[in-house]
């Protein structure tokens, strides 16, 4: 235990360079483990964005950038597909629920999705959680909009608000508005922290009655056009929509149904499994994550070099008392453990100050980063790499801690008991 | 009488140097006694003292401390034998600063249990309070060293080094840095806490005008037999 009160107390006396090398391997820790965190929820975040859903199925395509423009709001549909081949399927037996889709539409930079009601009832992310709406009811009427939460509070709208659907998704004002045509918020949702919230929900009548009087393609003319208090929802026929999702009664259905409607014959087709398409997807992104993994640790060399500066600089001034413990009969090995010691102490120190401060800073800023940034922070504070992390951290400290310590032997053993400072 | 130090046929060069620094046939020192060692800076006197206290390993000859020959012994043999049976005293500097005056005292039974041990039923703090109230440190034992005057200092030193009863103090000029009236008080009391404890010293020293307290001195050179041209 002599030890341990020597090591304390120099440190101690020199303590301004302990608290700040404590402090630098501290935050490196920090770093490392907030990396590690923000790492693994962009990933869950990214690969949860949708849950539960077996199938999408959309115009034949590319399988990410079928993903892309149904989850991620991310570019657009080439094709789509007709309402006839959705009801056509929606028949299986083997399905469960589906929810339509039907894109192409935006509002001042945000998407407007066409849907149905299944929408809110079927649609699950991050596991088994469901879009809940924070005030208002879901669609109902024709003229009706379900608004994401970003959109809400970006745009500032309340209930009630009447708003003007452009062709096309435009930032700023599209340059074709269906003003005509207004709908009226009539509920907004929940934030979800996914894309989900930068969306604007219609019914799929609603998308085609924007369209009514447009004629291949082309904006009415006021001669054509056809007032929204005339149109009404029975009468809409629905021709197409963009894609679909699909939930299977049995998991085990899913390849088979995966096959049939990509070998549908009618009209070509793609079904994508979400979840192999998501990983694949964050596989070919994961360079970001080697990045940060290795800034990371460079901090982690940083905070390392600090402690072997601070411990170096020392060692000369420390020779005098090299000399002093020599005398009293301690051996050079136990110079070496006397000052690897330390180091272990000062990086022990590091670790619990950088995790207490992570783990709690996570608790803390937890609420805020999943609203604010749709931060997923599932699961434990500390996994199984964060301990490994440590663990290396805590080795990584061991080992620096022997530089030091062995130049302050060769110098014991050079000095004997006669310092010439 | 017995012999506490026996010096036979010792040389000693360090490593890379072109000539011996020691070579000293004979050489010895009985126990009880309190003997002053004195050359010129250079002569080879801290050299003798990092030998006997094994720091430096014996390479030629033979040197024996109590019975027991220093040249035999490993690395680690020797300093478990510095711990548990010789007190050392430096020119300055002997206490480590961030420890207090009575952590520093203590330390050498932290060290070595064998020192411990030697108190045998004796209990350290009123063996340790004991030898600070005859040193006139007993008022300091909760100070910092840094407080401490450098005569103050040394008397902690030797409050150190007498600690578990060693056999032999070797000094190495303590008392260089104190003033004339000083040096006669330290010696004094100090040869009287030997006596009591039996404890042989080694002194060693070029400031020959405190060699009257010793009971023996002894020139290096009259020993230290380097041959020419070596």
């Amino acid at each position: 235990m002599v030890f341990l009160n020597l090591a304390l107390k120099s440190l101690k006396n020199r303590s301004l360079a302990s608290i700040l090398t404590v402090i630098s391997i501290a935050l490196s820790v920090i770093l490392l483990l907030s990396v590690e965190r923000a790492k693994r929820a962009a990933e869950e975040g990214f690969t949860q964005t949708i849950s539960q859903t077996d199938l999408i199925v959309g115009a034949r395509s590319g399988p990410t950038q079928l993903i892309l423009y149904t989850v991620f709001n991310m570019g657009n549909a080439t094709h789509n597909i007709s309402y006839q081949t959705y009801q056509d399927i929606q028949k299986n037996p083997a399905i469960e629920w589906t929810i339509p889709y039907s894109l192409g539409d935006g509002h001042r930079g945000f998407r407007v999705v066409g849907t149905t009601n299944d929408f809110f009832e079927h649609y699950r992310f991050r596991g088994d959680r469901r879009v809940e709406l924070q005030e208002g009811k879901p669609l109902e009427g024709l003229w009706d909009v379900v608004i994401g939460s970003d959109v809400a509070r970006k745009l500032n709208y309340k209930l009630g608000e009447k708003i003007v659907v452009a062709h096309g998704v435009t930032h700023g004002e599209g340059i074709q508005k269906h003003d005509d045509k207004p709908f009226t918020v009539t509920g907004i949702m929940k934030p979800t922290g996914t894309a989900l919230d930068q969306s604007l929900y219609v019914s799929l009548e609603g998308i085609e009655a924007m369209h009514i009087d447009w004629k291949d393609g082309a904006a009415p003319t006021p001669q054509t056009a056809i007032g929204a208090d005339k149109i009404r929802k029975e009468d809409i026929k629905i021709d197409q929509i963009t894609a679909f999702f699909l939930r299977t009664k049995s998991r085990i259905d899913t390849l088979r149904l995966q096959r049939e409607i990509n070998n549908y014959k009618e009209e070509p087709l793609l079904a994508i499994i979400p979840g192999v398409t998501l990983s694949e997807l964050w596989h070919g992104l994961s360079y970001v994550e080697q990045v940060l993994k290795a800034i990371s640790w460079m901090v982690v060399a940083v905070g390392f070099m600090a402690m072997l500066i601070a411990l170096t600089t020392s060692l000369n001034e420390r020779r005098r008392e090299m000399a002093i413990l020599r005398a009293l009969g301690a051996s050079t090995s136990k110079i070496i453990a006397l000052l690897v010691f330390e180091s272990t102490l000062l990086t022990f120190m590091g670790i619990v100050l950088g995790t207490v401060i992570s783990v709690a800073g996570t608790a803390l800023l937890r609420p805020w980063l999943e609203t604010e940034f749709g931060f997923y922070l599932e699961g434990g504070a500390l996994g199984k790499t964060e301990l490994m992390y440590l663990a290396a951290t805590l080795v990584g400290g061991i080992l620096i801690g022997l530089i030091p310590a062995r130049r302050a032997q060769q110098m014991a053993l050079k000095d004997g008991l006669s310092v010439k400072i | 009488m017995s012999k506490l130090i026996e010096v036979t046929n010792l040389q000693y060069r360090y490593a890379n140097a072109a000539h011996d620094t020691l070579q000293i046939p004979e050489f010895s020192i009985q126990k009880g006694e309190r003997v002053y060692l004195y050359g010129p800076s250079g002569s080879g006197k801290t050299t003798l003292l990092e030998i006997l206290a094994g720091i430096l390993k014996v390479e030629q000859g033979e040197v024996k401390i109590l019975d027991r020959n220093l040249a035999s012994l490993s690395e680690s043999e020797r300093d478990h034998f510095r711990a548990e049976h010789l007190g050392y005293i430096f020119q300055s500097f002997n206490l480590i600063p961030y420890l207090s005056v009575q952590e520093n005292i203590e330390l050498p039974l932290h060290l070595s249990p064998a020192r411990k041990a030697r108190l045998q039923s004796e209990d350290a703090m009123s063996v340790l309070r004991h030898l600070c109230t005859r040193l006139g440190i007993i008022t300091l034992l909760e100070k910092k060293v840094t407080e401490l005057s450098v005569g103050q200092q040394q008397r902690v030193a030797v409050a150190r080094a007498l600690l578990g009863r060693p056999e032999l103090i070797l000094a190495d000029e303590p008392t260089s840095s104190l003033d004339m009236d000083h040096r006669e008080k330290f010696l004094e009391l100090m040869f009287e806490l030997c006596a009591q404890f039996g404890t042989t010293v080694l002194f060693v020293s070029h400031d020959r005008s405190i060699q009257h307290l010793f009971s023996r001195s002894v020139a290096l050179d009259s020993v230290n037999h380097l041959e020419k041209g070596n």
